[in-house]
């Protein structure tokens, strides 16, 4: 097995994609994602990488140049953030309907207005439902290994689909942690060689991306979503030949100290880890309090999440985006949802915290399920509330 | 100055003219469409050993309703606004791909084709980008100077006084309020080893634009002049006509930039009026006699400094096409 080496969680993304012999790299620098393309270019440039490095104009062509390349056979990888994922928004619906299968990490950060560069999930909330899937990491190491794993499950003949790893700007994007780093010749006997199924070749030509009529198109969407449905056997299954390969071992929700817990708490990213002590820390007082955290959250892990929750009382949910007008944040608004019409569920509340880069706090784990546990015995809560709100 | 890659490129002439057919009859374009009239030429010139990125449009929708497809070449079409970028993206694997021992060597003809509105608007970006990145590909401009797939919008390409949905001539408009944009200009200031503009009229000359642009190495600008009878208010059998009317009235001239040199394909010794292009088309009906005054003068003008640009370029040599004489 590799050493342990302290390396910035960014340079390691870059390394992943190194390590998986990317082709083609087309990326538009956007802060907090700027070193992963930074170190990309300069890998490409001292030769250990060889790949194309396209640098575009715009995210927009940088998504664009990602489709052209996947669709003409090349194993393809990008990074981006925020506004860039937003500029990306109408071609990330079409990179699935055309079967390529990218892989794109995302340093998640807020969205404009006000401009704000730093750490949220309202980029990535905002693109739920464009068919790609999509894993958060908690660590650097997961930063790394989920990015391995991504170009498997995509490029799975199954599968087919573009998969976005998102990792937490700054707080786990510009962090140096230490990480086994697997070389390329590791990485071969896991991620067999890129095999298009349908290429563009002049020697066996095909119609790519043609029009959809009315008669066609209900079922060429019904198709996405059930390959993007299927996927979850496929991206399950690569992460139990990771763990035979290399040891460590990941799940689509990943639960820490939820036996007998009454009242769990549910997040997603790096913060996670801030949860952990929360958690740790409540059980030393004797609260019955628990955690878990999608790993996978497109497709979503309805059969995990169920599991994971089965015997509590309380769901507290911690949301890094808004959802204008919705009901609570996304996360919240769809695990309420997978419970519905449940046998005995446990009653969820609603929190939104951490919003542009604002630090979230052990004590802030601790209000929630302060609150969540005081809401659920008088059976009424708010829809959901903002923790670290200031009045004034 | 003539350009490595083609200086041993033999003419068409309409004796061997080529018989490759890359796209297919039985498309769903309109009577008399000179746009798909354009692109055929220009395929038929590149020949099969290509890759085309389609911008959306008139000439996306009319060759692939699924489950048809008109394409006997792989074609793909992504969005409006990245034919240019999508082009890239093919090169660039291509690229890679071949360097790393992963597909055949093989020279293969990356094409981007957009209209005037996916290259003059919404995509000049994304084609400005690809232009300056120096990818080996020939983008293909299919001017017909409105959105007409949309049904007849104005672009920044339609000409000074033409009346389309969105610069419609009334009380206080004469139609279409701007002059065209120049976009061959704007490709070749990018320094681009070729740029050149193209007429259906002319076919031989558009022809040996499109192959020479696919034989050049870097990056080629093909601006066609393409006719749409539907939007233009023209009777449909008159698209060639106007085509050629186009050029000998110096509204469309046509000329190459090849590394920098301007070369006229040829030169107009009398022009033809403005006017006798412009009554043809239902488009320009409303137009006075001031402003018909007006676009002659502007017309005037800019042949006239086209001409000085190609006076100024060393070792001008005319077109050797015959066709029109």
């Amino acid at each position: 097995m590799p050493e342990r080496v302290g390396i910035e969680v960014s340079l390691a993304a870059s390394e992943a994609a190194c390590s998986a012999d990317a082709d083609v790299i087309a990326a538009y620098p956007i802060t907090p994602q700027t070193h992963i393309v930074e170190h990309l270019s300069e890998l490409v440039a001292d030769g250990k990488l060889d790949a194309e490095f396209v640098p575009v104009e715009s995210e927009h062509s940088a998504m664009s140049v990602c489709i052209g390349s996947s669709a003409a056979g090349a194993r393809t990888f990008t990074a981006t953030s925020a506004q860039g994922l937003a500029l990306m928004h109408e071609l990330l619906f079409i990179a699935p309907a055309l079967r390529t299968p990218i892989v794109m990490t995302v340093a998640n950060r807020a969205l404009s207005g006000p401009i704000n560069i730093w750490n949220d999930h309202s980029d990535i909330m905002a693109e739920r439902d464009v068919a790609w899937i999509q894993t958060f990491a908690e660590n650097g190491q997961e930063v790394f290994d989920l990015i391995i794993h991504a170009f498997r499950v995509a490029e799975d003949p199954e599968v087919l689909l573009p998969m976005m790893v998102n990792l937490d700007g700054f707080t786990l994007s510009h962090v140096i942690e230490p990480i086994e780093m697997l070389s390329a010749a590791e990485v071969r006997k896991y991620l067999k060689p890129f095999k298009p199924q349908m290429v563009l070749d002049p020697k066996k030509p095909i119609t790519m991306g043609p029009v959809g009529m009315p008669e066609v198109y209900t079922e060429a969407r019904q198709q996405i979503e059930s390959v993007l449905l299927n996927s979850k056997r496929v991206v399950v299954e690569a992460w139990k030949e990771f763990e035979k390969l290399y040891g460590r071992r990941y799940r689509p929700v990943e639960t820490f100290r939820t036996r007998g817990a009454e009242v769990i708490l549910l997040t997603m990213g790096s913060v996670s880890e801030t949860a952990m002590t929360a958690v740790d820390a409540l059980r030393e007082k004797g609260i019955r309090v628990g955690l878990m955290r999608f790993r996978l959250w497109r497709p979503f892990p309805l059969a995990e999440f169920k599991r994971a929750v089965k015997g509590a009382k309380v769901l507290a949910v911690l949301d890094r985006a808004i959802s204008y007008g919705s009901q609570g944040g996304p996360v919240f608004t769809e695990v309420r949802s997978a419970l519905f019409g449940e046998a005995d569920p446990p009653q969820v509340f609603g929190f939104v915290a951490g919003l542009g880069g604002r630090d979230i706090t052990v004590e802030m784990f601790n209000e929630m399920v302060t609150k969540a546990t005081r809401y659920a015995k008088k059976k009424k809560g708010p829809l959901y509330e903002m923790i670290g709100l200031r009045e004034r | 100055m003539m350009d490595a890659a083609i200086a041993n490129f033999k003419n068409f002439t309409p004796k061997n003219l080529p018989t490759v057919e890359p796209l297919a009859q039985g498309h769903r374009a309109c009577q008399g469409c000179a746009e798909v009239l354009a692109l055929r030429m220009a395929l038929k010139a590149i020949g099969n050993n290509v890759i085309v990125a389609s911008a959306t449009g008139c000439m996306e929708i009319i060759t692939s309703p699924y489950p048809q497809t008109a394409w006997k070449v792989p074609w793909i079409h992504v969005a409006f606004e990245n034919a240019a970028a999508v082009a890239s993206g093919i090169e660039a694997a291509r690229k890679a791909l071949m360097r790393k021992g992963k597909i055949p060597k093989q020279r293969t003809t990356i094409v981007a084709m957009a209209g005037d509105g996916g290259t003059a608007d919404i995509g000049l970006q994304a084609l400005s980008g690809a232009l300056e990145r120096g990818h080996d590909f020939v983008y293909i401009c299919l001017d017909n100077e409105a959105y007409m797939n949309t049904g007849i919008q104005r672009s920044s390409a339609t000409p000074f006084g033409a009346m389309t949905t969105t610069s419609p001539p009334g009380k206080l408009s004469m139609g279409q309020a701007t002059w065209k944009k120049n976009v061959p200009a704007i490709a070749a200031a990018h320094n681009i080893p070729y740029v050149a503009t193209g007429s259906p009229a002319y076919y031989t000359d558009l022809m040996n634009k499109a192959k020479k642009a696919s034989l050049i190495k870097g990056p080629a600008y093909l601006h066609l002049y393409s006719p749409c009878p539907t939007g233009w208010r023209l009777a449909p059998e008159r698209a060639v006509e106007i085509s050629r009317l186009a050029v000998q009235t110096n509204i469309f001239p046509l000329y190459e930039v090849i590394n920098g040199q301007y070369i006229m394909s040829r030169k107009i010794k009398k022009p033809k009026p403005v006017e006798e292009y412009l009554k043809l088309q239902g488009r320009f009906r409303h137009l006075d006699k001031k402003t018909i005054r007006q676009i002659q003068q502007r017309v005037d003008k800019e042949y006239e400094a086209l001409l000085q640009k190609a006076a100024l370029s060393e070792g001008t040599e005319e077109s050797t096409d015959q066709a029109d004489k």
